[in-house]
């Protein structure tokens, strides 16, 4: 058969022959080069490429889980501070509250108490007022009676004269001689 | 038969004499491996075994892609000692090494793929790098060789095989390889379809390979030959804008046969690992 790649193949004048022939040497020259490269890659670079690679990626990945939890952990605690807070803000205004009665009730205590001392001691100074009213009363009645007395007296003194006297003596037995 | 084969040549290099430069030969030449070294100076003949073990082109384009690989996967790995931060080229590779092990190796193993990551990560940079080496203007593409990558192949097909008996155990593997089911009368047919199954994967994976880093290269140099074929000037900006055209494309292609070689052997992988699917 005049196969046309053969012709082709011998006609390049080749000593190594066509494309398609297979060179033994060729084979073997490839395994031992194939292998040796295997063995001295396997050494110097797969190894330690990829476990450099497998170190990172698990790195990269912790680191990822880290930041996670961190994050779930930080969203714990505010919430957990908001809680606080909300919870701590109730008891401020509880206490506020609390403190508002308090003070009111307090106030009006001590109103009603003022109140009363107040009233007590209005009564005490009205009572005292009259009282001290009463005894300037009487002593005044007593000055009068005394001044009357006196002024009586000085008087009876003065106009007691004896013909006078003895006129109106006279004249009241004559009344009563009379009668 | 031989007649016409003779004729054949005969033919071919009778056009090839009579206009001249139109031999297409220089094409293969620049593709097929040979015994110069960079085209420049010959390599020693070794023989051992009855196997010519020359080091050819190929065989030093291979060497060159180790040690590139070599040197820069060093200095990744030690940037890794210094920071777990990636920088500078550190980040290149590894957005690579990510790729392989987070889209091929554990989607398509699953679990246990740690085992298998160094020998696809190795095939997926290698042939990344030969392919990448291999557009390099006087480079030579050991990856469009079908030897070199038969041998890919043959070492993904030993890594299937060892990886499922390890995990299978030996005739737990063999008998899983038939889906359940199958009628007993079926059964020999199965088990010759299933063997053949196993050998034509890698089969598949050599050729396609070669086919993809072989094919780019040929147009791209048939496309420049046209310039000297039509020797007319004119056709060369036609001709230069699609062979860069081709060059470009040839850049994906390096990195989708270096992905796919690497996918499809993690797929057998994973295939051969868990049965049960």
């Amino acid at each position: 058969m005049a196969n046309p790649l053969i012709a082709f193949a011998v006609s390049s004048g080749e000593s190594s022959g066509g494309l398609l022939d297979v060179n033994p040497g060729l084979i073997v020259w490839t395994g031992i080069t194939f292998l040796l490269l295997l063995y001295m890659l396997f050494k110097m670079a797969w190894k330690p490429i990829l476990n450099s690679l497998n170190e990172r990626e698990q790195s990269i990945k912790d680191s990822l889980e880290k930041a996670d939890k961190a994050r779930e952990e930080a969203q714990k605690i505010f919430e957990e501070n908001k809680s606080d807070l909300a919870k701590a803000e109730a008891e401020a205004r509880k206490i506020i509250a609390q403190g508002r009665e308090y003070s009111e009730k307090i106030k009006e205590q001590m109103l009603t108490e003022s109140k009363q001392q107040a009233q007590k001691m209005i009564d005490e100074a009205k009572a005292e007022i009259d009282r001290k009213n009463q005894e300037a009363l009487n002593k005044l009645k007593e000055q009068v009676v005394s001044l009357a007395v006196n002024a009586s007296e000085k008087i009876i003194r003065e106009s007691l004269d004896k013909e006078k006297h003895g006129k109106i003596v006279e004249k009241y037995l004559e009344d009563l001689s009379k009668n | 038969m031989i007649s016409d084969s003779t004729k054949a040549i005969a033919d071919s290099l009778h056009t090839a004499q009579s206009t001249g430069s139109e031999d297409t030969g220089w094409i293969l030449h620049h593709i097929l491996d040979s015994k110069y070294i960079l085209g420049l100076f010959p390599s020693p003949e070794i023989h051992l075994f009855g196997i010519d073990l020359t080091i050819t082109n190929h065989v030093v384009f291979m060497w060159i892609a180790a040690a590139i690989l070599i040197v820069l996967l060093n200095k990744v790995s030690r940037s890794y000692k210094k920071s777990l931060v990636p920088k500078g080229i550190t980040n290149v590779v590894e957005i690579l090494i990510v790729f392989v092990r987070d889209e091929i190796a554990r989607p398509t193993i699953g679990k246990g793929h740690e085992k298998f990551l160094p020998y696809l990560l190795t095939t997926f940079f290698f042939i990344l790098t030969c392919n990448f080496l291999g557009l390099v203007p006087g480079s030579a593409t050991a990856t469009s060789n079908i030897s070199v990558t038969a041998s890919l192949a043959i070492l993904s097909f030993l890594v299937t095989q060892a990886g499922g008996i390890m995990h299978n155990g030996f005739g737990g593997y063999f008998r899983g390889l038939i889906p359940h089911g199958v009628p007993a009368w079926l059964l020999p047919i199965m088990a010759v379809v299933e063997l053949l199954g196993l050998f034509t994967k890698p089969f598949a994976l050599a050729v396609r390979l070669f086919a993809n880093m072989t094919a780019g290269h040929i147009v791209i140099y048939a496309l420049i030959g046209l310039i000297f074929i039509l020797k007319t000037y004119f056709v060369a900006p036609v001709s230069i804008a699609f062979a860069l055209f081709i060059y470009l494309l040839e850049i994906l292609v390096a990195l989708i046969q270096a992905y796919i070689f690497t996918m499809l052997s993690s797929l057998f992988i994973g295939m051969a690992v868990h049965q049960e699917h």
